[in-house]
């Protein structure tokens, strides 16, 4: 990466840009939309974060420590995990949370440190330069996914209520009954992340290959590591859910095979 | 066969003392919210009583592996339930969930026949009416031939000609094999013709047996 090549935004570069929130505000205000508030607390939120978030990663690169590596990851996992929590529309109880941090904490971390360590070869193992925004891409798609998977496999289980009260009166395991479900659970879970590969490079240039390119990479470069990405992200989110749905469903029901209600 | 004691299942259920005999038909009556089909589930452990016991052949049925209780006493819900495919797909599923051996074609044909229901094989389940659909679920658990029926309104969605040739065709199966039938009808008639036992409920309570 040739330092020259970079074109690096002057402040007044920046503050050019929020002219558009302005011209949005007026357009909201003209409409009455009453979504003022959210649009200027978003702006603002936006703005600290990654101001907050740029000097925390240039002071944790400049330390070069494998504490501070793994301090960011926790911080980044213990988020996505309350993330989930907090989006999942469906009623999640205590085993079942139990289960989806296992599942989070499990997949992303494997999965990482096989595509860090094995795949790209980082030396140092910790390096945060790499390791910090390749997790984030990593846990950030395995939340999604595994929130998309929890939501299908509670509505599923409830929708599906007298179907598998039936097959448990035959006599059949929960694991049977509810077999359907979970493999359902499992593809919609995995299915935005299997499009957005479908689309990649076509359809739009994916965020950390259009970053590295802005930065000064070349696009040939910038390719490979999308790739590798793209596959870790795709090993990170089934293992994920994978570990999720066929873990999860087991919640659902008490030792004696019944499906647990009114939770 | 089954003996329950002193059983209170929330506000649903309260039975003192209740038998039900081996190789004989038992039938349940009792008006709408009674208890009948907790009576059935608290039977086969699709739920725990949260009091008192209930025994099959002499062994507490919390004590028994829910998969095997309700492998040999096999509980058909009222509401039949049809899986994606067809007649043939939706008598072959069952035996696949419980990982045995799917019965020949010719098996198939004969318990279609049993059931009154007089349909081809590759036909669409979703398209069978109601009534057929609710004798395609009865077909299903005859196939598995398990040791106790529990029944709950088999016959709700026939018409009063095909509800008595289907009871009748039931109960002289369990006679002829040796089987234990718990029956929830809606029908007096049904009950007092057919029952060697009938239970009556009311408000979750036994208020009388009757042995003919």
């Amino acid at each position: 990466m040739k330092e020259k090549e970079i074109l690096n935004l002057q402040l007044w570069q920046l503050l050019a840009a929020y002219i558009f929130v302005i011209i949005l505000l007026v357009v909201v205000k003209i409409r009455g939309l009453k979504k003022e508030q959210e649009i200027v607390l978003s702006t603002v939120r936006m703005t600290i974060q990654l101001v907050l978030v740029g000097y925390v990663l240039a002071y944790v690169f400049k330390q070069n420590n494998y504490l501070f590596t793994i301090a960011i990851i926790a911080v980044m996992e213990i988020f996505a995990i309350n993330n989930i929590y907090q989006r999942v529309q469906q009623p999640i109880t205590k085993k079942l949370k139990k289960i989806i941090a296992i599942a989070m904490l499990t997949g992303t971390l494997l999965s990482m440190l096989y595509f860090i360590i094995f795949v790209i070869g980082l030396k140092p193992w910790y390096s945060p330069r790499y390791f910090i925004p390749i997790a984030g891409m990593l846990i950030g798609n395995s939340m999604t996914g595994i929130s998309l998977g929890v939501e299908r496999l509670v509505s599923g289980v409830q929708d599906n209520k007298d179907k598998i009260e039936a097959i448990l009166m035959l006599g059949a395991t929960p694991k049977k009954a509810t077999q359907d479900i979970v493999n359902a659970a499992f593809n919609a879970a995995i299915l935005p992340t299997i499009n957005s590969m479908m689309g990649m490079g076509v359809v739009f240039l994916p965020g950390m290959m259009t970053g590295q390119i802005l930065s000064g990479a070349s696009p040939v470069t910038a390719i490979k590591y999308q790739i590798v990405i793209m596959l870790g992200i795709l090993a990170s989110v089934s293992v994920t859910v994978f570990i999720l749905v066929n873990l999860g469903y087991k919640t659902l029901f008490n030792e004696r095979a019944q499906l647990v209600r009114g939770e | 066969m089954f003996i329950l004691q002193n059983i209170k299942f929330k506000d649903i259920l309260a039975i003192d003392e209740l038998e039900i005999p081996k190789d004989k038909v038992s039938c349940v009556i009792g008006p709408s919210g009674a208890g009948k089909s907790t009576l059935l589930k608290l039977i086969n452990n699709m739920l725990s009583v949260d009091q008192g016991q209930i025994l099959y052949k002499r062994k507490n049925v919390e004590e028994i592996s829910p998969m095997d209780l309700r492998r040999e006493v096999m509980m058909l819900p009222q509401k039949p339930i049809m899986f994606a495919g067809t007649i043939k797909d939706n008598l072959e599923i069952a035996f696949k969930l419980l990982e045995e051996d799917v019965p020949q074609e010719q098996v198939l044909k004969e318990v279609l026949k049993k059931v009154q229901l007089h349909k081809e094989l590759d036909i669409q389940a979703e398209r069978l009416s109601g009534g057929e659909k609710q004798r395609l679920s009865l077909a299903r658990v005859l196939l598995l031939q398990p040791e106790v029926l529990l029944l709950d309104e088999p016959s709700s969605a026939l018409d009063e000609n095909t509800e008595n040739l289907i009871i009748e065709m039931v109960v002289e199966y369990v006679k002829g094999n040796q089987k234990t039938l718990v029956m929830i009808t809606h029908s007096k008639q049904i009950a007092k013709e057919y029952g060697d036992k009938v239970i009556i409920l009311k408000n979750g309570k036994v208020v009388n047996e009757v042995k003919s």
